[in-house]
């Protein structure tokens, strides 16, 4: 093994010197709550599964301050994802080309803004039309 | 000739795609019915999670296919951006990247997955 200790300038903290970066480190990490309400909806389907005493503990849980205070979190994470999901549409969709004409890419964004307030309201009033 | 072989990665940047669209159009009001709207008694009629209602939709063909879409796509699309992004804190791709990332996923998708055949349709 070579002797050789070459300084390495550490990197440790270097998306907190550029708001453009730290933005960046707080849309990825929107990931960790996707993850945190999966694991909350596994346990449910886990719990369904185990019987109806099991399935209303499950839904008691979910109404502990706690609960409702966590889902706040991430609902404002997981609308943050939303959010910033559509706004990169124009860096991560291929050029829209609509009667020869290349389609702005605000245009791109406000459809997909749409698209998100539209899907929510439907799921709701889909819910709704199951459940009453 | 020398035959190269075929990166799997396309199949993980589409389970990225297909489950983060589907977390941006729906997480945050499935967050808000599960996690809010329902256990505070919001908006939505009286036993809209009911034991025989939760019960009834996750033995229906859609609904099944419902829940388990809404989990297998949102645990691929966090993990992967997750394996992605520990590159930014340090830890670089490789077996532990993929074991906490990929390897969370494919556990999730299994236990929800077995759970939801569990129930019978």
């Amino acid at each position: 093994m070579s002797k050789r200790r070459p300084y390495v300038r550490s990197m440790d903290g270097w998306w907190k010197k550029n708001p453009y970066y730290v933005e960046y480190m707080v849309h990825e990490g929107t990931a960790l709550f996707v993850i945190a309400y999966t694991l909350v909806l596994t346990v449910g389907v886990v719990r369904l599964g185990q019987g109806e005493a099991a399935w209303n503990g499950w839904l008691e849980a979910m109404q502990s301050p706690l609960s409702i205070i966590f889902h706040l979190v991430l609902l404002a994470a997981i609308a943050y994802h939303a959010f910033t999901w559509f706004k990169l549409f124009p860096l991560t969709t291929p050029p829209l080309v609509l009667q020869g004409k290349k389609v702005e890419p605000c245009a791109i964004v406000r459809a997909g803004w749409t698209a998100g307030v539209v899907a929510a309201l439907a799921l709701l009033v889909i819910v709704w039309g199951i459940a009453a | 000739m020398k035959t190269r072989k075929r990166s799997n990665a396309p199949i993980f940047w589409g389970l990225f795609g297909a489950g983060g669209m589907m977390a941006a159009l729906f997480g945050p009001m499935l967050v808000f019915i599960t996690g809010i709207a329902v256990p505070l008694g919001l908006l939505l009629p009286a036993g809209t999670m009911s034991y025989a209602n939760m019960l009834a939709f996750a033995q229906n063909f859609i609904g099944k296919g419902f829940i388990f879409a809404v989990i297998f796509l949102f645990i691929w699309h966090a993990g992967h951006r997750i394996h992605h992004s520990l590159h930014e804190v340090g830890i670089h791709p490789g077996i532990v990247s993929k074991l906490l990332t990929y390897g969370l996923a494919a556990v999730v998708s299994l236990v929800a997955g077995v759970a939801l055949l569990g129930l019978g349709f």
